[in-house]
């Protein structure tokens, strides 16, 4: 319960540094500049693509396989969070 | 950062505080289910405090915790984890000229501790950089009212749900909500075509790529559906317009 493995700690403390770095891109140089236009338009498309990639496969495979029957359990609270979180999104803007 | 004396005697860092109280519940939950998420999917109470002290990024977090557990290499667990982040570089690219006048080190534990919802009510209040030093310091504490409400809120609520989650049975399924309540992140985030068909790209791609070694399939993921929304973008210019927020 308390024991932390070195590996995972160190993993930690490296994702701290990409808090530090995302948060804080354009506040490192001291001299202005900006990032080349193909990269700025990537951005607009590259979070939603890292929350996909890491959720979908969560919800609609298990043991490395497609999900093949709708009787699983995910496919359903998947639904049912969006049953829920939808009309708040929309109605009251969260 | 937040309780220095020189943000505190500003009445906008109090109005910052009243602004991030108005949301403080949803902070609370969110922080909550972090928290609980992070020790049902694998990780021991211990190391479940350190991420929540250190990472400071729930979406983050909660993206990196099920590759950690299933043993993905370090250097695609940050890739990935950049890439949920990167909402942020577009934060600060906002926010470089109300801080410029920092230091690199105060600039980089303000950018740190600022949030999206920090984020969010800041560039509502002001629309402008401020031209005195005066008028950038008060917009600074109005930031820094934010962050410290932002960051109490997470972390107790964080703390509490690493705590409870110990008492909560296994069998309830609960590391499954983190993944919920990324996809409803992953929602907020859909507004404009692209960004939908983004994820759809992304998606199909990370199922398709699953038997790639090392979790690389959320890389090919990535980068496939940033490609292909680039490549749709410089084919038919007016697609790309539409968008709300960054």
């Amino acid at each position: 319960m308390l024991d932390v493995d070195p590996w995972t700690l160190l993993t930690i403390v490296a994702l701290g540094l990409i808090t530090v770095v995302t948060r804080g891109f354009f506040f490192i140089s001291d001299k202005p500049w900006s990032l080349p236009g193909w990269a700025q338009r990537g951005l607009q498309y590259a979070p939603i693509a890292a929350l996909a990639a890491v959720v979908i496969p969560e919800i609609v495979m298990a043991r490395g396989q497609l999900v093949d029957t709708w009787q699983d359990a995910r496919l359903f609270a998947a639904l049912a969070g969006m049953a829920v979180y939808l009309p708040l999104h929309v109605g009251l803007g969260w | 950062m937040f309780f220095l004396p020189q943000h505190r005697r500003h009445a906008e860092f109090w109005e910052g505080v009243r602004d991030q109280g108005s949301v403080a519940m949803g902070i609370s939950a969110w922080g909550l289910m972090t928290g609980v998420a992070m020790v049902k999917s694998g990780l021991s109470v211990a190391e479940a405090l350190l991420m929540t002290f250190i990472v400071y990024a729930g979406s983050a977090q909660l993206a990196a915790v099920p590759m950690m557990v299933s043993g993905a290499p370090l250097w695609v667990i940050l890739a990935a984890a950049f890439c949920v982040n990167l909402r942020f570089v577009v934060f600060s690219a906002h926010l470089r000229p109300y801080l410029m006048h920092l230091p690199r080190w105060e600039r980089l534990v303000s950018g740190y501790v600022t949030g999206d919802l920090s984020y969010v009510f800041f560039a509502r209040r002001y629309p402008k950089p401020g031209q005195t030093p005066d008028e950038l310091a008060r917009q600074q504490a109005y930031l820094m009212g934010n962050c410290a409400v932002n960051y109490v809120g997470w972390m107790t609520a964080s703390v509490v749900g690493v705590v409870l989650a110990n008492a909560i049975p296994t069998e309830w399924g609960l590391g499954f909500a983190g993944i919920l309540a990324l996809l409803g992140v992953l929602c907020s985030l859909a507004s404009s075509h692209l960004r939908v068909l983004s994820a759809g790209v992304a998606g199909a791609a990370a199922v398709a790529a699953w038997a790639l070694p090392l979790k690389l399939n959320i890389l090919v993921a990535i980068a496939s559906a940033v490609a292909v929304c680039l490549v749709i973008e410089h084919l038919d210019p007016k697609r790309s317009g539409g968008h709300r927020g960054a």
